[in-house]
């Protein structure tokens, strides 16, 4: 669907657009920025840098050439343990879904990023706090299953603060579902490339994140397993600020580059044109055999 | 604080009457088997009283109960075991331990999560909670299992993977991650058995598997319940209330289609009758490893694809329908 019907039919996001108020502090500066000249700037913050959480609508048109089509967007959460705490679940989705504009924590599907066709999953922060419950586990199972099928590399945008407690167990297998999906599409020869967005923990970090054929994060973001209130009272003392960050990953070896977010369209094409490179040597040698 | 310990105290008090007065009937003329056994019914009765139903936190201590089988237990069990050590890069974890093993018919590799069993045992073995290098080294022995063709079976037993510095640095995510791409793909029948507590990821990590069997009082969790409290509500204390809403009971997971079978434990629990219970599951693994050596390896892979790919539950917008499970 071409993009501009995609972002009307995209549920009520122009509202919370309007309801957002137009002025923001940055927490890394202080610096009050002007929300339009914020979104013009990718998001990122024009004195220092500092990349804030974006909403995966906004991920998606900063990425996608022109049309972007969605996929398993019918699929939407239950409540298969019918929780209830200080509020039943169903009442924390619904709530999440105002404030967002989202109705999951991902948005998953199909479009070309510089003229490189892909399948595109972008998890968002905002909902649930990117958490993996049954939903997110099964749109983009869909969408690798998809890449597979297509024949297309996937690309993830990792946002997540773990598996979703309140579907239990559920969520848990989530992880087991995305990696046996993520297996097939390496088998087929397809390349799966993952970026690391603020913050990337627990569940999500421990399955597809670092499952990827090349794995990028964006600058500062928090990535890893246990979550930093977790360890410091496991070790009873303060981590460095560094701890966990994007930068401090890359140095132990364990990501392959952090991006600015202005040079991620940009870094994503290349990395998409050795895949194609590859491709079509397989191809030539495929004729010539 | 454990809840099953309190309840534990009577029977232990009964047990101890009831040897008290064997030790003293015997080599006597008096008979006192009448007394005997008034006690030893009665202590069946408060046995079948207080283990008949547990909660989830009480399901919780069960699986954690300092007494219950670990894995190296089940271990000594087979008909022979060698074991095998390291990730052949760092660092030899003793929190997990694995190698080659005989049980009846069949050759195997053997990986267990094992936790202390007592506190010495618990400081060198990191409460069962692996690093790094653990799931390494489990990874490492899935694949010997595909590269020698033999069957793999697993013991699950941990809270979780450790959540420390260290295992940071060294890549926890990448650990767990890459060893469930290895486990989802292994070219040989896999065999799960959670004998105790199943925590997050750290379980999952070896718990991917053509069939996964429970203990009746082992649980399974997406999260422990400490840390299912810590995480929503900022607060570890209000874990038994994170029990009883995680659904991480056996029963529980064999109704969601995640265990395929529940084994039944002696009244009281697993550690009522170590040696039994030993035995017990040490023989239905060799039944279902008969079973799966029946099945071709596609016919393996591709319902060990279908079983977690159906795992989930939501609603269909368009279709009207519900989801799997
Ligand atoms: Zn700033």
């Amino acid at each position: 669907m071409p993009m501009a019907d995609w972002l009307r039919g995209g549920r009520n996001r122009d509202k919370v657009r309007d309801d957002a108020a137009q002025w923001v502090k940055c927490p890394s500066c202080g610096e009050v920025l002007y929300r339009p000249d914020l979104s013009a700037n990718l998001d990122v913050c024009a004195r220092c840098s500092h990349h804030f959480r974006m909403r995966a609508h906004d991920r998606i048109l900063s990425l996608v050439d022109g049309d972007f089509e969605e996929i398993a967007r019918d699929i939407l959460p239950a409540d298969p343990l019918a929780w209830t705490d200080k509020k039943s679940y169903p009442q924390k989705l619904a709530d999440d879904a105002e404030k967002s504009g989202m109705d999951e924590a991902v948005l998953c599907g199909f479009g070309s990023i510089g003229g490189y066709d892909v399948a595109l999953g972008v998890m968002d922060f905002h909902f649930r706090g990117g958490t993996m419950g049954s939903v997110v586990g099964e749109r983009l199972t869909r969408l690798i299953e998809a890449a597979t099928l297509r024949r297309l590399p996937c690309t993830i945008f990792t946002a997540s603060g773990g598996a979703r407690m309140e579907e239990g167990m559920l969520a848990l297998m989530q992880m087991a579902k995305t990696t046996a999906a993520v297996l097939r599409l390496k088998a087929s020869g397809e390349p799966f490339i993952t970026v690391l967005t603020d913050p990337t923990t627990g569940g999500v970090s421990a399955s597809f994140a670092f499952q990827a054929d090349v794995i990028l994060a964006e600058r500062n973001a928090m990535i890893g397993f246990a979550g930093r209130r977790v360890i410091e009272q496991t070790i009873r003392q303060r981590l460095p600020d560094r701890f966990q960050t994007a930068e401090f990953l890359l140095e132990r070896g364990h990501i392959d580059g952090v991006v600015e977010r202005a040079n991620l369209k940009p870094t994503l094409e290349r990395i998409l044109g050795y895949a194609r490179a590859g491709r079509e040597r397989r191809k030539r040698a495929e004729l010539s055999a | 604080m454990n809840p099953l310990l309190e309840r534990e105290k009577g029977l232990l008090e009964l047990e101890r009457r009831i040897e008290d007065l064997r030790s003293a009937s015997e080599g006597k003329r008096i008979d006192m088997s009448a007394e005997i056994a008034s006690l030893e019914s009665k202590y069946r009765q408060l046995l079948a009283e207080l283990f008949g139903s547990l909660t989830p936190w009480e399901k919780v201590h069960m699986a954690r109960h300092p007494r219950r089988p670990t894995a190296l237990d089940y271990i000594a069990g087979f008909d022979a075991f060698d074991e095998l050590h390291g990730d052949r890069m760092f660092r030899d974890d003793p929190a997990i331990v694995g190698g080659f093993a005989r049980l009846g018919g069949h050759s195997i590799v053997a990986i267990g999560q094992q936790r202390g069993r007592d506190m010495k045992e618990n400081l060198a073995r990191n409460f069962g909670m692996s690093t790094p290098e653990g799931y390494r080294k489990g990874e490492r022995l899935a694949q010997l299992a595909e590269r020698f063709n033999l069957p793999l079976v697993t013991f699950v037993d941990t809270k979780g993977a450790d959540p420390g510095i260290l295992s940071e640095e060294h890549a926890q995510s990448e650990a767990i991650a890459s060893s469930l791409e290895v486990f989802a793909g292994l070219k040989v029948p896999t065999l799960c058995v959670v004998i105790g507590e199943g925590g997050s990821g750290g379980a999952l990590a070896l718990a991917i598997a053509d069939r996964v069997i429970m203990l009746e009082h082992s649980v399974y969790s997406v999260a422990s319940p400490e840390g299912c409290a810590a995480i929503l509500w900022g607060d570890a204390s209000k874990a038994d209330e994170a029990a009883a809403h995680l659904k991480l009971t056996a029963a529980d997971l064999r109704g969601f289609g995640i265990a395929d079978e529940v084994i039944p434990e002696p009244l009281g629990g697993a550690h009522r009758d170590p040696e039994g219970t030993v035995t017990r599951v040490l023989d239905r693994v060799g039944a279902l490893l008969d079973i799966l050596e029946t099945y071709s390896l596609r016919e393996l892979l591709d319902a060990r694809y279908e079983k977690y790919r159906h795992l989930g539950s939501w609603r269909d917008a368009v279709a009207g329908s519900d989801g799997a499970t």
